[in-house]
Formats: C-alpha cells, structure tokens, sequence
C-alpha cells in the first residue's frame, strides 16, 4: 500500500489484464481510466461489476479494450453507450454477456477460495447458452430433481476503484458500498484512487472501521481529487448529468469521440480536472 | 392542479392497483431501480394511500437502503425479502420472455441494448414480477424474442417462486396466466381498442368480448400523486418530477 503518482497508478496496469470496475453508483476511478487512456493501454479485458458505464465507455472509444464481462453497459440518464454499442457492432471487442448476481458470486467465491459457487435463477437464459463457462449440476444435497447453475470463481487480476479518503497506514475508505471489499478480496491486486489523505487508521476508528477496506488488500493508491467525476461519489458530490450528456452526444462518432478525448482526457480540461 | 390526467399518472395508478390485487401474493418490500420512475410513482402512491410497504430504490444517493453494496438486492431475494420487481424490456414476447441482450445474431448485432442487468435472477426469485414498458409497438412487442434475457416461465423442476404478473404498456394492461404461458387483455388505456392494441401487437393474446377502458386515478390518487408522492421522488428522478409534475429539485 504505497501512495503513488495517478500516472504510476495506470502503469501498474499491464496490458492484457483483466481489469475489474465498479458501475457509476459504485465508486468507479474515473481518473485512474482517463489516465489509462493517457499511456495507451492495450488488450484490457474489463470486467462490470456488476455493470458497467462511464468509464468503461471512454476506455472502449479510446482503444483499450479487447473484452468486457458485463450485466449491462449504460450511460444511465443519457442513454445507451456509444463507444460500446458501435464496437459490438465492429466486432471490435468481445462482449461476454452476465447477470449482476453470477459476477457478484463469481467473486465472493473467489473471495472465500472455493472454486465454484451455486446462484438460484439463470436456468432457461440464452445468457447460459453463451457462457461454456457455467455449468447446471443437479443439488447434490436434493434426492428430487433440482438443477441449479454453478459459477466458477473469479479473480481479477487488477481492481480499480475511487475510495473517499486514504489514511496514514493506506486503508482506504468506501463507506456503504462494500462491494467494493468483495471485489478488493477477491483481486490479485486493488488500486484506489481518493480525494484526500488524512491522519490516523481507520481500523481504530470504530464507526470508520465498517466502511473500510485494510491495506492488506491495497496495492497502491494515489491522490486524484473529484476522480469519480462525472459519477456521484457518495455524500461528497453528485452525477454530473449534464458532462455525461455531451459525452453521449460527441461520441456518438470516432471523430466526436477523440476531439472530446483531446480535451478531456489529454487536453487542458483534464489537466484543470487533475489539479 | 389541472383535472387532466396525464398518461404518466394513469399509468402509476394502474400500477398502484396490480400491487395492492388482493389476488397476488403480498406485498412488504418492493425494489425500484434507477430507470423507474412510474413505477416507483406507483410504489409511493400505494405507501400515501396508508399501505405499509417498505420501498428501496436502488439508486437512492442519501440513505441508500443497502449497506452492504448492490450485491444486497440479490442476496435480500434469494432469501426471499424482496417481494415485487419492475422489469422492462426491449424486446417482450406472448410468453412474457424478455430480452434485454439485442435484436439480430448474438450479442446483439442488429440493435444492441445495455445488457440483462439482474433479470435472469429477480424473474425467477421474485413471487411476483411487474412487466411495465411505455412503448407499445409491434417492434417491442414481438412473436418471440430474438434472445432471452430472463424466461417468462420454467420447466417444473426448476426452482422458480413467480413469474409476470401482468404487462402494462402506454396503450393497455394484460394479464399473464403462467400455466398457459399467455397474456389476456384486460383493459385498454382511453383512445385505444382490441383492434387498435392488436394492430401494435407483435403476440397473439385473449380478450374479453367487452374490454373494460382503464379507469383513471381517483381525484384522492391525483393529489397524492402530484404532492407527497413528487415530494418523495425529487431526489432520485429529478427530470421526471420536472417533466411530469413542473417540480424542481432544490439546489
């Protein structure tokens, strides 16, 4: 748990990884994907937990993305999203289709160390017939009829998510959205991106210490004020409807997308943004 | 307050009366999710009315009812403490399949849509399902889905606690009767016919020789509506209150 630059932070995600995200009620690093874009990550394999949005968007129109798992990818209120919906269309990324409780349990198998785990439902749902990788057993426990669909355990290898606040000993802290501990469990490694640094441990802190994930599971975080932005970040700020929107609107082209990018993501904006 | 019913409020009323049918299993804890809002219109509408229902919305910013992430929703069902779901679709078919994957070869190459979401799950572990769509077309209410995203009905030995209850659209209401796996019509909404519904229907579906015209909501519903049931929404569906209701969030 080293606090690095937000450069160092994209760095530490090789090309090829699968890269786990939380969607846009749920803490996504919006900065640590914009600062992907800026090194020109390749191969991504991104994985929606259990959907997907803003973020995953930018990383597809950039280039990034050769894969995504997901439940779903919106832009909520502005609708469809763009980059994604013409690269399905291209072919250009492959898209495995998931339900939101198959990713959470993939992962809370993961994060017990088991190799499988059995979800009720799904039984009937083409999203089974595309998935080689789930498989419907008979309860073993059941002297009666009762197929039930098992899922294998999932291990990111990279999670990225945008905690509140970072403490001296480099527990981070999410509050209620402890998801995000699921996924810091069960991930080879767990990058956070936070507003600020403050003294002090939060594992001390009684009422602090429920919405804290232990630096145990925290590769490396780094500083990145408003780094959920355009995404609500719990009490501290909200959706900013109206960025996202004319994010929809400009990509709804290549050409649209990259001048939007060029202002955003590398251009003077970004940089105003990052400071 | 203007006597004109907009289509908005007929249809949260509508709603209101399939959550409080004393025919459906009962009703403490209904989940509402982010792209709702007549729906979650109809889920306070039955909680003004003095019903004690407990509502979660799903994407509620301040005092989000889940502390332990979205994962709690699926756990909350799979216990059994989740008893109504909305869901739409983009596609819906006479067997109340839905299909939230795409049209055309998979994963969706003729139209995409955003994905299934937790459908393939709450359809099955929901007692009861709420299938609400406003548009109602022949596009959307197709012969048979091009993909399912969530089953309207099951084999017998799969674990399955409900299934749709009714389908409500912006021109009428069916009924679903599992154990043939088909929709009745059981009201169309003011301006619409059996012909009319027919003719923007994708499925074959039963009808009564007399088909009943929707009520509208009673002057009691409208004003609760339009007051404590806005006031409870401003937070979570700002543009709906502002575009339904002429309400704007404070600042």
């Amino acid at each position: 748990m080293t606090q690095v630059s937000l450069e160092a932070l994209a760095a530490a995600v090789p090309d090829g990884a699968m890269l786990a995200l939380p969607p846009d009620n749920s803490l996504p690093s919006v900065a640590l994907a914009k600062a992907l874009v800026r090194r020109g990550a390749r191969g991504l394999r991104l994985l929606g937990v259990p959907v997907s949005g803003f973020a995953t968007d930018l990383l597809i129109g950039a280039g990034c993305v050769a894969e995504v798992q997901t439940s779903a990818v919106s832009l909520g209120e502005a609708g469809f999203a763009p980059r994604f919906s013409a690269a399905v269309k291209a072919g250009t990324i492959t898209l495995r289709d998931a339900t939101c409780p198959a990713i959470h349990t993939m992962l809370q198998a993961a994060e017990k160390g088991v190799p499988f785990m059995p979800l009720r439902g799904v039984i009937g749902s083409d999203i089974l017939a595309h998935r080689p990788d789930w498989r419907v057993v008979q309860n073993p426990l059941s002297d009666r009829p009762d197929p039930i669909l098992v899922l294998p355990a999932l291990h990111p290898d990279v999670a990225a998510i945008h905690a509140v606040m970072a403490d001296s000993e480099g527990n981070v802290w999410v509050g209620r959205r402890r998801e995000c501990a699921t996924l810091a469990h069960a991930s080879r490694k767990l990058l956070v991106t936070v507003e600020r640094v403050v003294p002090g441990n939060f594992l001390e802190d009684e009422r602090l210490a429920p919405g804290a994930i232990s630096a145990t599971y925290v590769e490396a975080f780094a500083v990145a004020e408003r780094g959920a932005h355009p995404v609500a970040l719990l009490d501290e700020y909200g959706f900013d409807a109206g960025y996202v929107a004319a994010y929809a609107r400009a990509a709804r082209t290549e050409e649209g997308f990259r001048a939007w990018a060029d202002e955003h993501v590398f251009g003077h904006a970004a940089r105003v943004a990052a400071e | 307050m203007s006597a004109v019913v907009q289509p908005e409020e007929r249809l949260a009323a509508v709603l209101a009366r399939l959550i409080l049918d004393p025919s459906a299993p009962p009703v403490r804890h209904i989940a509402v999710g982010a792209a709702s809002p007549i729906p979650a219109a109809a889920c306070w509408l039955v909680s003004k009315l003095g019903h004690p229902v407990r509502l979660s919305l799903l994407h509620k910013r301040s005092g989000n009812p889940f502390t332990e992430g979205s994962r709690e929703l699926f756990d909350l069902t799979g216990q059994g403490r989740i008893d109504l779901f909305f869901l739409g679709g983009g596609q819906i078919d006479g067997q109340a399949n839905i299909n939230l994957i795409g049209t055309g070869e998979w994963p969706g190459q003729g139209v995409r849509f955003p994905g299934s979401f937790g459908s393939a799950f709450m359809y099955f572990m929901t007692p009861r399902t709420i299938l609400f769509r406003e548009e109602h077309s022949p596009r959307v209410l197709v012969p048979r889905v091009d993909h399912v995203s969530a089953p309207g009905v099951s084999p017998p030995e799969v674990f399955r606690r409900g299934t749709a209850q009714a389908l409500v659209t912006g021109r009428c209401v069916f009924r679903f009767d599992p154990g043939r796996a088909r929709f009745t019509l059981e009201s169309t909404h003011p301006g619409e016919s059996l012909d009319s519904i027919r003719a923007e229907t994708g499925f074959d579906f039963d009808a009564p020789v007399e088909v009943p015209t929707t009520p509208d909501p009673t002057p009691e519903e409208l004003s609760l509506l339009r007051g404590p049931v806005c006031d409870e929404m401003l937070e979570t569906y700002p543009e709906f209150c502002s575009r339904v209701w002429a309400r704007a969030a404070a600042a």
